[in-house]
């Protein structure tokens, strides 16, 4: 099931997500990228209904650039975060989205952040954060191997220790993670971590 | 033959003229001149008051300097009646911006913001424009100190030094010919006031005939919005050498 975590460390921020589409008890493809490139740098990692999720995260997405478009200069990420919350907000008292998201960002002024927001639209500004099944497993790993200030090294480290202790205790632990960056260069992808290559059908 | 044109807000002239527009800036020439100056440190606006009647009992200190938000501010010339509404659909703007993203609006997304709806009323039907112009003084953490004038034609534009209201084309070349680019804010108070009292009808300037607004940033790094008070205001005249010390007061 869903696992969703990401992290700040020294002058960059990490989001980290399953790639597993499931549908009730099977798992359709096991290459699905939650993680999307928001703009330059920031990244938006959801976890919910997939539906729900890549038409929230497009809308706040096009948004996004619609605004740097309109006013020639980018939306911090705080701005971003506070958007998106707002959306959630005043959709939930509609027909609500359900997703959970966590938003990273580099921003010149104020360096790296994380932000997570919830579908019952909760935001908090965080060092670490999760969701999903997974985040029972990776909130721990975190709670006891985070510090402040991580080399990139060492929080890739990290990431690897909450992917194996979700592979080792999640009884429905997903195949396939992947791992995004964002740091003043910009938001990238970084590495995935597969335990099932690509295509359930291409292994008969 | 000409009112078969004057009469539609949003029709052309055959000479591709807007005539009520071009009325509604005649009517903003007739109303006290403001002043605006960009600064190194700051934004200094200027105002003239046209109306002072010993009689007339005003709710604000400022009757031409409206705070829009924390980090922007407005002298207005023109139509009163008007520039209220345009001031209230630009404060609910910047509240509505700080709402949705948890910062202060940039400056000129402000301006842009008021000067689509000015523009609205030379375009769609029936209605006339606002008759008043705009000097916008603000700061934003994209660009800095900003100032900007607007006309009712929704036409908006960033200046160094700018004037809107009566003789502000006289006002407006005085300040080209003094303006330096490294000015101070002092520099700039005292450019303005020297600038609006040769534009001003009246021979001396007294405190009760002028504003003065200032906006800069603290120490701190916050925004702020200072209201010159009449009795510095005075103070600042007398040292400019501009008015009489009030010893006349028998």
């Amino acid at each position: 099931m869903e696992c969703v975590f990401g992290l700040v460390g020294n002058g960059f921020s990490i989001v980290v997500a399953d790639t597993s589409a499931v549908h009730s008890i099977l798992v359709h493809k096991s290459n699905e990228d939650k993680i999307m490139v928001l703009d330059s740098h920031k990244l938006i990692a959801a976890s919910g209904e997939p539906g729900d999720r890549v038409q929230f995260t497009e809308y706040i997405q096009k948004n996004v650039a619609l605004y740097q478009f309109r006013n020639g200069i980018p939306l911090t990420t705080a701005a971003a975060a506070n958007f998106t919350r707002g959306e959630l907000a005043t959709a939930l008292r509609k027909n609500p989205y359900s997703v959970n998201i966590l938003l990273a960002g580099y921003d010149k002024e104020t360096g790296p952040s994380l932000y997570y927001v919830d579908y019952i639209a909760t935001l908090h500004k965080v060092d670490k954060g999760a969701f999903g099944y997974g985040s029972y497993f990776s909130l721990s790993m975190m709670d006891r191997h985070y510090h402040s200030g991580m080399s990139v090294e060492e929080a890739i480290d990290l990431v690897d220790k909450c992917i194996l202790e979700i592979r080792s205790r999640l009884v429905v632990a997903p195949p396939n993670f992947v791992i995004k960056i964002v740091d003043k260069d910009g938001a990238r992808e970084y590495a995935w971590r597969e335990s099932v290559k690509d295509g359930v059908a291409t292994l008969a | 033959m000409s009112r078969r044109y004057d009469s539609r807000t949003t029709i052309f002239s055959p000479e591709g003229r807007l005539y009520q527009v071009e009325y509604a800036m005649e009517a903003i020439g007739n109303a006290g001149t403001a002043i605006g100056i960009l600064s190194k440190d700051g934004v200094v606006l200027v105002g003239e008051k046209k109306v002072t009647s010993k009689l007339l009992q005003t709710s604000t200190s400022t009757e031409k300097m409206y705070k829009i938000d924390d980090h922007v501010s407005c002298a207005v010339a023109g139509i009163m009646s008007d520039a209220n509404i345009l001031i209230n659909t630009a404060r609910v703007q910047a509240q509505r911006y700080t709402f949705a993203y948890q910062e202060p609006m940039p400056v000129e997304q402000l301006v842009q913001s008021l000067c689509d709806t000015k523009q609205g009323y030379t375009q769609f039907g029936g209605l006339r424009p606002f008759g008043v112009s705009f000097l916008f003084a603000g700061w934003d953490k994209n660009f800095g100190f900003q100032l900007y004038m607007s006309d009712p034609s929704g036409n908006y534009g960033g200046w160094k030094a700018a004037a809107i209201g009566a003789n502000n084309q006289a006002a407006q070349s005085m300040l080209k010919q003094d303006y330096k680019d490294d000015i101070s804010r002092e520099e700039a108070v005292e450019l303005a006031l020297k600038v609006l009292s040769k534009t001003m009808d009246s021979t001396s300037l007294t405190s009760d005939k002028l504003e003065l607004a200032e906006v800069f940033l603290l120490p701190s790094g916050n925004v702020k919005y200072q209201v010159c008070s009449p009795e510095s205001l005075s103070k600042q005249l007398v040292k400019l050498g501009m008015t009489q010390p009030a010893a006349e007061a028998s």
